[in-house]
This record gives structure tokens, C-alpha cells and sequence, in this order.
């Protein structure tokens, strides 16, 4: 059960009670849906740029603790951070989510209670598709999908 | 569901008997004894089709229809042998109107373009249910897109059943297909399929029923159906993935253009003028799968072999139980409650998403499926986005859902 409780740590079961910034933002500068067509699960995400900054983030939609958990901490994380870092922390998600178990990865903070999906393949969609859904707003695609 | 089974017949079905023919099921995952719920998304093997496949690469491995040496009449005795069993599954008049198919989704694609695209015209109609899976709805969209017909969905009411009286009231003399699933793959309910074909038949449509998910559990007789076309998948009846049945009408297939082109389909070939091969065959194009035609073959002995109305009574006490079972979990909402019903068991957990649950019963070692069963009008309908299925094989038991159970307490504990 180790595994599980890896995976449902507290802090995941709290963002999905009482996610973060689960609200929507106007007309934001950014927006995008993402969908993930195993699960059915669906997001919407909206950010604000001021100058190259991130001001404001938020979702919306339905989903599994693991994704719902993953957009809330995300948005947390995200505020204040310019497009830059906000790509270059897209990419250290993503490897330290796609990373064997059994090797080590980089440290990301609140971040970081996400690793516990390696154990779990076919959730590692769950944990990445609010930030393919951010990749997506910030490149300005409409839609994103996991699949 | 049958009523209460205080008749089970025991001396007729042994389902500790069946269990030992099935040698997965002695698998153990994540240190537990595997429960294998996921059913209607594939079943399991028993050793004779696991065996006859090895037996086929073994002692018979050889292109069919084609070759003078022993081993091609060999495996053309299998293939040819495994259509003539299909034939006496279904019930069919002839195994020459068993077209041997990849699977259901190739079987309707068949249908929808030779019989569909050589036919229809702008304006004519499709009729098909909200209950279908996509592979009984995309088919009919895309010939739609073609030939500018229209296509109509019969909706469900609140239990999951096809509304009759709508059904009624929509079919024409502009309906020129039906397409209708026989069970439900995502609730587990049994339409009146009988009575769709005679419906549709009034005003001269041809009618298609999706068995995909019937065939293992309900005896199939397309002549007592009057269907024009009925298609079912081996892997979900005990046999191997990649192969299906599609039954025609022979006249209906006698009509029909090829579906693909290419060896085996063919009588002569010039540049000038291709001759086609005679009914089934002109839709056999290229090399079958002809290890996976063997295990089906004996999938279907193997099913013939069982006293399947005996075997219907164990599932529908199996499903009974686990109706009652599941229903009492505080929290709890069963999806698709028909009145006919076999197999399937959805239902969500408030506060769970079923993507997790999924995930927590996988480590107690119950497989269910979770998320849209290749059915989100489904999901739609009934406003979730996806449900927690569990779905039975003739191989489970109560105490399999006594598993279940407890493994769905562990669900609740971890979001308590």
C-alpha cells in the first residue's frame, strides 16, 4: 500500500477537496482546454500575462484527484513566474513525472508530491494534463489533448 | 436478470470447474489473487483456445486457399472449419454468409461501406440508440458524411433502456438502417432486438445488431432474430483478439461490392477486367488472421460445450449479488438499472472520481474498467463524464465481488 499512499498523499487529497484557483478569470490574456479522452477528464484554464509576467491563474472542469490536484498545485506555483520559467518548469514536470521510478529527480518544491504517479503509468496523463493544457495557452492552441 | 436463482442448476454448470480452465485467473497482482471484472472489454482465455492457437503455429502454420502441400489443407481446415462453427453459433443458414471480420468495429465498417455507401443516397436515414458504442455510432457518421444521409438516435430513458415508443415514431420509409447494440457494452442492457428488426423491417430497412457484448452471455439465433446483419468479436467470447463474425443475409452479401481489395477476394486479375471471388470470400481481401480464426474456432466449441442457459442463470445470480452488494456502499449510484440486463455493473462513488477508485482497486488485484466505455453519449445522457464498471465473465463468482467490496471500502477509507 506504500505505493498508494505515495500516490494519495495528503497534500493531493486536499487540493482535490479544495482546489486552488478554481474559479475563471474574465477575458485573460491566455486560455486553453485540455481533455483527456481515457478518463474523460476536462479543463479549463485560464492565465493572465501582464508584460512577461504570470499574474493570475485559474481552472475550471471535471477530473480525477491526480489531475484536479496537479492544475491546483500548478496554478499555485505558477503566479509570479515569467513565461520563461513558466516553460523551463514545464519541462522539469514533465521529467521528473516521466522519470523511472527507481531513479532520482530533480526537487520542485509542493510540486514534487506528483512524483509518486511513476509508480502509476497510466496516471502520469492524469498528473501532466493541466500542464499540457498550460504549454498550449501560452503557444496559443485552442484545445490540448493527452492522448 | 432472471429472477432470484433458488434453482441454480449446480449439476449443470461448475463454475469452479470453469475457473480451472482458465489459467489466468490464477494470476496474482500486486501480491493479491487477481479478480478479473473487466469482462465486456475483453474476456479471458480457457486453455483450449490458448492451446489450439499453439497447436495451429505448431503443427498447421500455412497460408490458406492457396497452397497444394499438407500443412496449407490443414489450416484451411481450421479457418474453413472455425466458419462453419460460426455459423452453427449464430444459428446462421449457411457459412457462406459468415464473413470471418477482424472484430465488431471492422464487421459495421464492413456494412456501412460496401452495403451503406452502394446504396444510400441524400436524405435517406440511419437510425441507431444513445446506448451504442462508438464503434455502432463513428461507421454511420462517416457514411453520412459520404452520402449525405441522415443519421437518427433513439434516446434512453432513466434506467437505461431504449425508448420504444421514440423508436417507433422514428423510423420511415426514409430509415433505410437500423444499427442497434443487442446488450449494452456500458450498462449491460438487452434491447428487444427482436422487435427493432420487425419494426424496422415494416418499412423496408435492413437492420444490424452490434453482439459484440451478447455473444458470451445469450444464445444467438439470427434466424429467430430476422437481423440482415449481425456482428460480434471473438476476444470478448473467449477467444483471441483480432477476429470477428459478421453474418449477412446471403442475398444482402450476394449484392454487395468488396469491402477492401486484394488477394484471396479475387476470381481472375488483368489490367483490363477483375473478377471477384463468390460470397463470403469477396470480403476476405489478404492473409487472415488464421492462428486467431483457430482459438476462435474453439472458443465457440468450447462455449457449445457448455450449458449456456444453466451458465446464464450462475452470471445472473453473480450480477444479482453484485447489484445488491454494491448498491448498499453509502454513497453509491448504480448507472443503468434495465430491466433485462447481463454482465455489467457501472456505477459512481460520490466524491471519487472512478479514474482513482480504478487505480485503488487495481492494487487489491480487481480489474475494472473506468472512464466512458467507448460510449459518452452514454455518459452524457446520464450528466457524469465517466463510471466505475464492473463487468462479468462465466468464470466469476460471489466471492469475486466479495473482493470488490471491501477493495471499494479502501476506495471510501482513502477519501474518507
Amino acid at each position: 500500500m506504500s505505493e498508494l499512499t505515495d500516490l494519495y498523499q495528503e497534500v493531493i487529497l486536499d487540493h482535490n477537496r479544495r482546489p486552488r484557483n478554481f474559479r475563471t478569470i474574465a477575458s485573460p490574456s491566455h486560455h486553453a482546454e485540455g481533455y483527456n479522452p481515457l478518463c474523460g477528464d476536462r479543463l479549463k484554464l485560464y492565465v493572465q500575462v501582464n508584460g512577461d509576467t504570470i499574474t493570475d491563474v485559474a481552472f475550471e472542469g471535471s477530473g480525477c484527484a491526480i489531475s484536479k490536484a496537479s492544475a491546483s498545485l500548478m496554478t499555485d506555483a505558477l503566479k509570479g513566474k515569467t513565461v520563461s520559467e513558466a516553460n523551463s518548469l514545464f519541462e522539469r514536470f514533465h521529467r521528473v513525472v516521466t522519470t523511472p521510478p527507481d531513479q532520482p529527480v530533480e526537487d520542485l518544491g509542493k510540486l514534487s508530491v506528483l512524483a509518486g504517479v511513476r509508480e502509476f503509468p497510466v496516471r502520469v496523463k492524469c498528473a501532466s494534463l493541466a500542464w499540457h493544457t498550460l504549454k498550449a495557452a501560452l503557444d496559443r492552441e485552442q484545445t490540448t489533448s493527452t492522448e | 436478470m432472471t429472477s432470484p436463482s433458488t434453482t441454480v442448476a449446480r449439476t449443470s454448470f461448475d463454475v469452479r470447474r470453469v475457473r480451472a480452465e482458465f489459467p489466468i485467473l490464477s494470476e496474482r497482482v500486486h501480491g493479491k489473487p487477481l479478480v478479473y471484472l473487466d469482462s465486456a472489454n475483453t474476456s479471458q482465455k480457457p486453455l483450449p483456445v490458448i492451446e489450439a492457437m499453439d497447436a495451429y503455429y505448431r503443427h498447421a502454420n500455412a497460408n490458406i486457399h492457396r497452397a497444394t502441400h499438407v500443412l496449407s489443407e490443414r489450416a484451411t481446415a481450421l479457418y474453413e472449419g472455425a466458419r462453419i462453427k460460426a455459423a452453427a453459433f449464430v444459428n446462421a443458414p449457411d457459412p457462406r454468409s459468415i464473413v470471418l471480420t477482424k472484430g465488431t468495429t471492422d464487421g459495421i465498417n464492413l456494412v456501412a461501406q460496401s452495403y451503406g455507401r452502394s446504396t444510400l443516397r441524400a436524405g435517406d436515414e440511419i437510425v441507431i440508440s444513445w446506448l451504442e458504442h462508438h464503434s455502432n455510432i463513428v461507421p454511420w457518421q462517416m457514411l453520412c458524411e459520404q452520402t449525405g444521409a441522415v443519421l437518427r438516435v433513439v434516446p434512453i430513458n432513466a434506467r437505461g433502456e431504449v425508448e420504444m415508443d421514440a423508436y417507433a415514431a422514428m423510423l420511415s420509409p426514409h430509415t433505410r438502417i437500423v444499427a442497434m447494440a443487442h446488450v449494452s457494452n456500458a450498462l449491460g442492457t438487452i434491447n428487444p432486438v427482436r422487435q427493432v428488426v420487425e419494426q424496422a423491417h415494416a418499412y423496408g430497412a435492413v437492420v444490424l445488431i452490434d453482439g459484440a457484448q451478447a455473444a458470451p452471455h445469450l444464445a444467438i439465433d439470427v434466424q429467430a432474430l430476422d437481423c440482415d446483419f449481425y456482428a460480434l468479436s471473438s476476444h470478448k467470447m473467449f477467444g483471441p483478439t483480432g477476429v470477428g463474425v459478421l453474418y449477412g443475409r446471403p442475398s444482402l452479401l450476394e449484392s454487395m461490392p468488396p469491402y477492401q481489395g486484394g488477394g484471396d477476394m479475387i476470381q481472375s486479375v488483368t489490367f483490363e477486367k477483375t473478377t471477384y471471388n463468390a460470397v463470403p470470400y469477396k470480403f476476405e481481401a489478404g492473409t487472415p488472421n488464421i492462428s486467431g480464426v483457430a482459438g476462435f474456432g474453439a472458443a465457440v466449441d468450447y462455449l457449445m460445450a457448455i450449458d449456456r442457459d444453466a451458465a446464464l442463470v450462475h452470471e445472473d445470480d453473480v450480477l444479482e449479488y453484485a447489484t445488491a452488494q454494491v448498491s448498499s456502499i453509502a454513497g453509491v449510484r448504480i448507472i443503468g438499472e434495465a430491466r433485462q440486463k447481463t454482465g455489467v455493473l457501472s456505477f459512481v462513488l460520490d466524491g471519487v472520481h472512478p479514474h482513482d477508485a480504478g487505480t485503488i482497486l487495481d492494487r487489491e488485484g480487481v480489474a475494472v474498467r473506468t472512464g466512458q466505455h467507448c460510449a459518452q453519449p452514454v455518459m452524457d445522457c446520464f450528466g457524469i463524464t465517466a463510471t466505475i464498471r464492473a463487468s462479468l465473465g462465466i468464470y466469476n463468482t460471489r466471492e469475486d465481488i466479495d473482493v470488490l467490496v471491501r477493495a471499494l471500502d479502501k476506495v471510501r477509507a482513502v477519501f474518507a
